[in-house]
């Protein structure tokens, strides 16, 4: 097991650096140049615009703005913000508990109908529920990310007023974060009614960042189970008499999980990426929101420092589902 | 009383191009503690009629039978929940390939344990006393060990003596052996063979042993029927099949024995097992029988009588002396 995390974290090594150049070389490809977005409106003179590009280092050739930077990663100092001034480690980790509560909620409703949904949809082949289910799926697959969010906007905020438009938590109440995840600080503060408005501020934001993790995991495990229910293994369950519901969710789903695991981990990209849209459109105040922010007013070292941070999250998750493999399939284990 | 009696038991596959008929009219009464073997080429149907009987045939066959009664109980038309009483516990099946009919995620002593407690509610400790039990009585060594293991850390052999440790373990008045030795060495084939045939002895559980290879029909059986295309053809003991068979296809199976070949080239039979759209007309063996009239042709072959082993022919061969003359 050691030797094998070992090793994983090895192949972490190519993949960082891959990542600090293409999030390096990717901001300063676009066009647009951060020291004219700062001056904003006003303009500013030659000398002024010289010096501020001689104290930002852009005077200086990439290769040695590169090797800047990545002396300061490597250091745990992945540069101050332009806008605030302040470590983009900090703002990083200040504004991540948002993303990561939001990304487990959709996850979970993700699994929680996408793995039952799957299972029925296999065992009832063919039949009318699972016909709807896939082309369902298929549709909320397909579907843009925003224009599936402005629609339950408008119906469930503008037409039935069930749920708030954006935001994480209503006006009327305010707690210090504890953990940065708005359902437990709010519990956390006793504030009579703040778990609810928690809850309703999720859940909108957590229907659309789970809309196509819950298309792929109910078609993927559908697929699994479908191959793993014409296993002789299933017939000898059947065979000993075990009732139908044993033989589909412990002998089928347990072995129909290997490769929907695999899925899940391959997901958790499109939860990051999905919630860079999802943020923007709900005011959610978390990574996604704050990196496109910064996109558009170049700051540079925010862009470099969350695009790394995020991969590197990634590669965590990856590895962590990679360890998980061994406990739900026994031959990978032991070899 | 017959433990098993299978009337005109017909198993019919609805497929796009139409229904294919694998079983066709199979007749089969077994006593307690019988040891029977159903022969037959690949696509016989002798699988799917056991399969039927067990009631583990998917949603698309359909299956018609005058009478199907195992150990006093109708098997037709018991809900789906009754017939999971039976089956695991008073019968029980196993299966061609051992490496692929264990559940790989789960220890091979989960999977003994399950069956006990469904069908016998023993507790933690019972179950765990019983599978050592059972492990040792399938020859199994190091049985507290082995419990543990995986079936991908045990080798085909091991695995099909798991399968038949699950298969006995509530003490079934039943056995179905589906090619059990099929996917294995020769020589762990004969100890599979043996083990089979001393745990029938010991408990006096009736076996039926699902085979396309005569010579482990002449080491175990003592009745054996053939099966063709779905049908039974012959039914005999098994020292008079091997001596005097009755019907041309019995005949052609044996002489294709290579213990019994005489000439150079070892016998066939030409031709395969007639499928879903070359079905013949009359007797479904005549395309290749050597001996086929135009009677064989045109009109199903009637049942003889049992002194000619139920033989399903017009001309049925090696006719005792006295009817000849």
């Amino acid at each position: 097991m050691l030797n094998f995390l070992l090793s994983r974290l090895l192949t972490f090594i190519p993949t960082f650096i891959g990542v600090t150049l293409i999030s390096f070389s990717f901001i300063r490809v676009l066009p647009g140049d951060p020291i004219i977005v700062m001056a904003g409106e006003r303009g500013m003179s030659e000398e002024r615009y010289a010096a501020l590009r001689e104290q930002f280092g852009f005077d200086r050739p990439l290769i040695s703005q590169y090797w800047d930077y990545m002396t300061g990663v490597l250091q745990g100092d992945l540069g101050n913000s332009f806008v605030t001034k302040k470590p983009v480690f900090d703002e990083f980790f200040t504004l991540f508990p948002a993303t990561l509560e939001l990304s487990i909620c959709a996850m979970l409703f993700a699994l929680l109908l996408g793995l039952p949904a799957g299972v029925i949809a296999a065992i009832h082949r063919g039949k009318f529920f699972d016909r709807t289910l896939m082309s369902t799926a298929l549709i909320g697959y397909s579907m843009p990310i925003f224009w599936w969010a402005l629609m339950l906007i408008i119906v469930f905020s503008g037409m039935l007023g069930w749920t708030p438009v954006s935001g994480r938590m209503s006006l009327m109440f305010y707690f210090d974060d504890v953990t940065g995840f708005m359902l437990i600080d709010s519990l956390l503060s006793g504030q009579k009614g703040a778990f609810a408005s928690a809850v309703q501020h999720l859940i909108l934001p957590t229907i659309v960042l789970g809309t196509i993790p819950l298309a792929v995991i109910a078609r993927q495990t559908r697929s699994a189970m479908l191959e793993v229910l014409s296993e002789d293994y299933i017939r000898t369950a059947k065979a000993k008499g075990l009732p139908p519901s044993r033989v589909t969710y412990i002998h089928a789903l347990r072995n129909a999980l290997i490769p929907v695991v695999t899925v899940i981990g391959l997901l958790v990209g499109t939860l990051l990426a999905g919630a860079i849209l999802t943020e923007s459109i709900f005011s959610w105040p978390g990574i996604g929101k704050w990196m496109v922010d910064s996109i558009f007013r170049r700051d540079y070292p925010v862009v470099q420092g969350g695009l790394l941070l995020i991969a590197v999250m990634v590669m965590i998750v990856n590895l962590t589902v990679d360890v998980l493999y061994g406990f739900i399939n026994p031959k990978i284990r032991k070899s | 009383m017959a433990l098993l009696e299978v009337r005109n038991l017909t198993v019919e596959f609805a497929t796009t191009s139409g229904t294919f008929r694998a079983v066709d009219g199979f007749d089969l009464s077994l006593d307690p503690g019988d040891v029977t073997a159903i022969v037959g080429e690949s696509g016989s149907g002798k699988s799917v009629a056991f399969l039927a009987v067990m009631g583990l045939l998917p949603w698309t066959a359909t299956i018609t039978s005058d009478v199907m009664m195992f150990d006093g109980t109708d098997l037709n038309g018991l809900s789906p929940a009754r017939r999971r009483q039976i089956i695991g516990k008073d019968m029980s099946m196993i299966f061609q390939e051992p490496m692929t009919s264990l559940n790989p995620c789960f220890t091979v002593g989960f999977q003994i344990k399950e069956a006990l407690r469904i069908h016998l509610g023993m507790n933690r400790s019972e179950r765990h006393a019983r599978a050592i039990e059972l492990f040792e009585q399938v020859g199994i060594p190091a049985p507290e060990t082995r419990l543990r293991s995986f079936p991908h850390q045990m080798s085909g052999g091991m695995n099909q003596r798991v399968m038949i440790a699950m298969a006995i373990a509530c003490k079934p008045k039943l056995l179905i052996a589906d090619e059990p030795t099929t996917a294995l060495d020769v020589t762990i084939q004969a100890q599979i063979l043996e083990l089979l045939t001393s745990l029938q002895e010991e408990t006096g559980m009736a076996l039926v042993l699902i085979t396309h290879d005569m010579g482990v029909v002449a080491e175990t059986a003592e009745q054996v029927s053939v099966q063709y295309a779905g049908q039974k053809v012959e039914q005999q003991d098994v020292r008079a099949l091997f001596s005097t068979p009755h019907h041309p296809y019995t005949a052609a199976l044996l002489a294709a024995l290579p213990e019994r070949a005489v000439s150079k080239h070892l016998p066939t039979i030409p031709g395969v097992v007639p499928g879903q759209f070359d079905r013949p007309d009359g007797c479904l063996f005549s395309p290749r029988c050597q001996f086929a009239t135009d009677l064989c042709r045109t009109q199903p072959a009637p049942v003889a009588t049992p002194e000619l082993g139920y033989s399903r022919c017009h001309y049925p061969i090696n006719l005792p002396v006295e009817e000849v003359v």
